[in-house]
C-alpha cells in the first residue's frame, strides 16, 4: 500500500515568500530522506513553496474569486510530501515517527505529520470505476494503481 | 492482532536486518546473531505492551540484543575457563570484544549479511528462505505461506542453512576481487527468484505470495543503495520495477491471465515505470547495458515506452534478444527472440528461428513453442499447420483459460467459408 506523508510545519501558513529552513535543518531532513531511500520505501518526494507564493480560487457571491497568498483564514499549510510504499499502516506510522520534525530534540509542536493512504481504483463504486476507466491516460499519471 | 503487536511487526520489518547485521559482525556468525536478535524481539513483545514503544525502538532492540550477546559471551568464557582449569585446550582462543562497538551498523554490515544469506554454499531454496528471514524480516510461517510449503520445511531449511554457514566458516564480509562477480550473481538470482515466485501468484492465492514481489523489489532497492556502482544491480531493479508495473493489468476480472500485448496499458503503474526507466539508465551509464538483467530490463522498457501495443519497437526488441542470446543463451530466450523477429521482420524470419527449436529437448512439452509457431504459420496463411500447432499447445498448457484461448485460435484456422468468423 502507498501512503502520502504530509509535512505541515507550524506557522508555514504565515511564512514569508522566500522562507527556507536553515542548512542544518535541511541536512537533517536530507539524512532522513536518504534513510527512507536506502530502506527501499521512498517512491517520490517534493517540497512546497510557502502559501505566500500561492493562489487560491473559490466561488463567492456568484463570482470566481482569486486570492493571492498568504491566506489570512488558513490555520495550517503543507510544506511538502513523501510517497511511501509500505506493507501496513503501522509501518507508515513507524517511518513518520522517525521524521526529524517529531524527534525528542525537536521543539514541541514545530510541525505535524499527516499520513493519508492513496486511493485505488477498487476503492470506488463499480459505477464510479466505469467513469474513471473512460480516462486511461489519467490513470497513467496517478501515483497509485489497483493492487499496489 | 493488537495495535502494539502490529507496531512491533512494523518495527521488526524495518530494524531486524540492521540488528542482525551488526550482531553478526561482532559474533562472526549469522546463526547466533539471528537468535540474539530474536531474543530482543521476544523481550520487546514482553515489555512494550506495558511500557509503551520506546522513542528509538531500533536502538532499544540493538541494546537488548547486545546485552544478551554479552551474557552469552560471559557464559562461554566461563565454560572455557573451566575447561582450561581442567587442563583442556581452549576451543576458543579469541572472543571479539563485544562491548567495544555495537553502535550504528554500517552499510557494509548490511551488505555482508546479504552476501552471506545468498552464499553459494547453500542450496538455492535455503538462500531464498534465509534472505527473506534475515533481510526481509519475514517470519518462518510467512515464508512457508508464500511458497506454499509446510512451515516445518522452511524452519528446517533455515536451521540447516545456518549450520552449513557456521560449519563452512563463511566469513561475514563483502567479497572482493574476482569472487565478487560470482557472489553478486547469486544475490541477484535469489532476489529475482523471490520476485518471480510472487509474480507467479494467481487469484485466490494467499496474499503473502504477491507480497513477495514487493519484498524482492524493496530488497533490490536496498541493494542498489548499498552497491550503487554495480550495474547489474540496477539492471535487476529496473527489470523488477518494470515487470511489477504491469501487475494490475496482468489478470482480468475473473482472474484470467492477460497477455502483455492485450493488457490495458492505462493500468500499468506510472511510478514504477518511471523508476524502472531511471534504474535502467543508471545501469547503462555504469557501462552495464550488456548485462543479462539490463538487457531484459531494456526489453521490458521497450514495452513500457509504447503507448499502445501497436507502437512496440519490435526491431529494437529483436536486437536486444540477439544480444541476450549471446550473453545468456537459453532455449526460452531463443523462442522469445523468434517471436520478436517474427513481429519485426515478418513471420517467415521468425519461423526459421522457431523451427530450429523443434529438436530442443527442454522445449518438448513447452506449450509456448507450438503456440508461437501456430501464430507465425497463421500469419503465413498455412492454416492447417497453424491449427495443428494451436491444438498441440492447448493440449500442453495446464492453464484452463489459456487452453480455451488456444482452442479458439485453432478454430479460427478452419478454411474460409467453413467459418464465418474468419474475417
Amino acid at each position: 500500500m502507498r501512503f502520502m506523508m504530509l509535512m505541515i510545519p507550524t506557522g508555514y501558513e504565515k511564512a514569508q515568500p522566500q522562507a527556507a529552513p536553515p542548512p542544518e535543518a535541511i541536512e537533517m531532513m536530507m539524512k532522513y530522506n536518504d534513510s527512507l531511500r536506502k530502506a527501499g520505501v521512498l517512491l517520490s518526494l517534493d517540497g512546497l513553496h510557502p502559501p505566500a507564493k500561492g493562489v487560491r480560487l473559490s466561488r463567492a457571491g456568484g463570482k470566481l474569486k482569486v486570492t493571492d497568498g498568504p491566506f489570512a483564514e488558513t490555520k495550517e499549510a503543507l510544506g511538502g510530501y513523501w510517497i511511501l510504499q509500505v506493507k501496513s499502516k503501522e509501518e507508515a506510522i513507524e517511518w513518520a515517527s522517525r521524521c526529524p520534525a517529531v524527534q525528542p530534540y525537536a521543539p514541541d509542536g514545530v510541525a505535524t505529520i499527516e499520513l493519508r493512504q492513496l486511493q485505488e481504483l477498487t476503492d470506488f463504486s463499480p459505477d464510479a470505476q466505469k467513469v474513471v476507466e473512460k480516462y486511461p491516460e489519467l490513470a497513467k499519471l496517478a501515483a497509485n494503481q489497483p493492487g499496489r | 492482532m493488537s495495535d502494539v503487536r502490529r507496531t512491533i511487526d512494523a518495527i521488526w520489518r524495518i530494524e531486524s536486518a540492521r540488528v542482525i547485521a551488526a550482531l553478526a559482525r561482532r559474533v562472526g556468525d549469522v546463526g547466533p546473531a539471528e537468535e540474539l536478535a530474536q531474543d530482543a524481539l521476544v523481550a520487546a513483545l514482553e515489555t512494550w505492551p506495558a511500557s509503551g514503544v520506546p522513542d528509538n525502538p531500533g536502538a532499544w532492540l540493538m541494546a537488548t540484543a547486545k546485552h544478551r550477546a554479552i551474557d552469552r559471551q560471559r557464559r562461554e568464557q566461563l565454560a572455557t575457563k573451566k575447561m582450561d582449569d581442567l587442563g583442556h585446550a581452549s576451543p576458543r582462543a579469541f572472543l571479539p570484544d563485544l562491548d567495544s562497538a555495537l553502535d550504528e551498523p554500517t552499510g557494509d554490515e548490511l551488505l555482508s549479511l546479504i552476501f552471506v544469506a545468498c552464499h553459494p554454499v547453500l542450496p538455492r531454496e535455503a538462500r531464498v528462505a534465509l534472505t527473506l528471514r534475515l533481510l526481509g524480516g519475514l517470519a518462518t510461517d510467512e515464508i512457508a505461506r508464500a511458497f506454499l510449503v509446510p512451515e516445518a520445511t522452511v524452519a528446517q531449511r533455515i536451521v540447516r542453512a545456518k549450520r552449513t554457514l557456521s560449519e563452512a566458516k563463511v566469513a561475514f564480509e563483502v567479497p572482493r576481487g574476482p569472487a565478487l562477480e560470482q557472489r553478486l550473481a547469486s544475490v541477484l538470482e535469489v532476489l529475482y527468484l523471490i520476485f518471480n515466485e510472487g509474480y507467479a501468484a494467481t487469484a485466490g492465492d494467499d496474499w503473502m505470495r504477491p507480497g513477495l514481489c514487493e519484498d524482492a523489489l524493496r530488497l533490490g532497492r536496498v541493494l542498489a543503495a548499498l552497491a550503487p556502482d554495480q550495474p547489474e544491480v540496477h539492471g535487476l531493479v529496473s527489470l523488477m520495477e518494470l515487470q511489477a508495473s504491469r501487475m494490475a493489468a496482468r489478470t482480468g476480472p475473473g482472474g484470467e491471465p492477460i497477455l502483455l500485448l492485450e493488457q490495458d496499458r492505462a493500468r500499468w503503474d506510472a511510478v514504477l515505470i518511471r523508476r524502472g526507466l531511471a534504474a535502467l539508465a543508471r545501469a547503462q551509464e555504469l557501462g552495464g547495458g550488456q548485462g543479462p538483467y539490463a538487457l531484459q530490463a531494456a526489453i521490458a522498457a521497450c514495452h513500457a515506452r509504447a503507448q499502445v501495443a501497436q507502437d512496440t519497437d519490435w526491431v529494437h526488441i529483436s536486437q536486444l534478444y540477439n544480444l541476450l542470446a549471446q550473453v545468456a543463451p537459453s532455449p526460452v530466450v531463443e523462442l522469445n527472440r523468434a517471436a520478436a523477429v517474427s513481429l519485426a521482420f515478418g513471420p517467415a524470419a521468425g519461423l526459421e528461428l522457431a523451427d530450429a527449436l523443434l529438436t530442443e529437448p527442454s522445449l518438448k512439452d513447452y506449450h509456448l513453442l507450438p503456440s508461437a509457431r501456430g501464430d507465425m504459420l497463421f500469419r503465413l496463411g498455412r492454416l492447417a499447420e497453424a491449427k495443428a500447432e494451436f491444438e498441440r499447445a492447448a493440449a500442453l498448457t495446464r492453464n484452463a483459460q489459456e487452453r480455451a484461448f488456444l482452442l479458439g485460435r485453432a478454430q479460427r484456422c478452419s478454411p474460409p467459408g467453413a467459418n464465418q468468423d474468419l474475417g
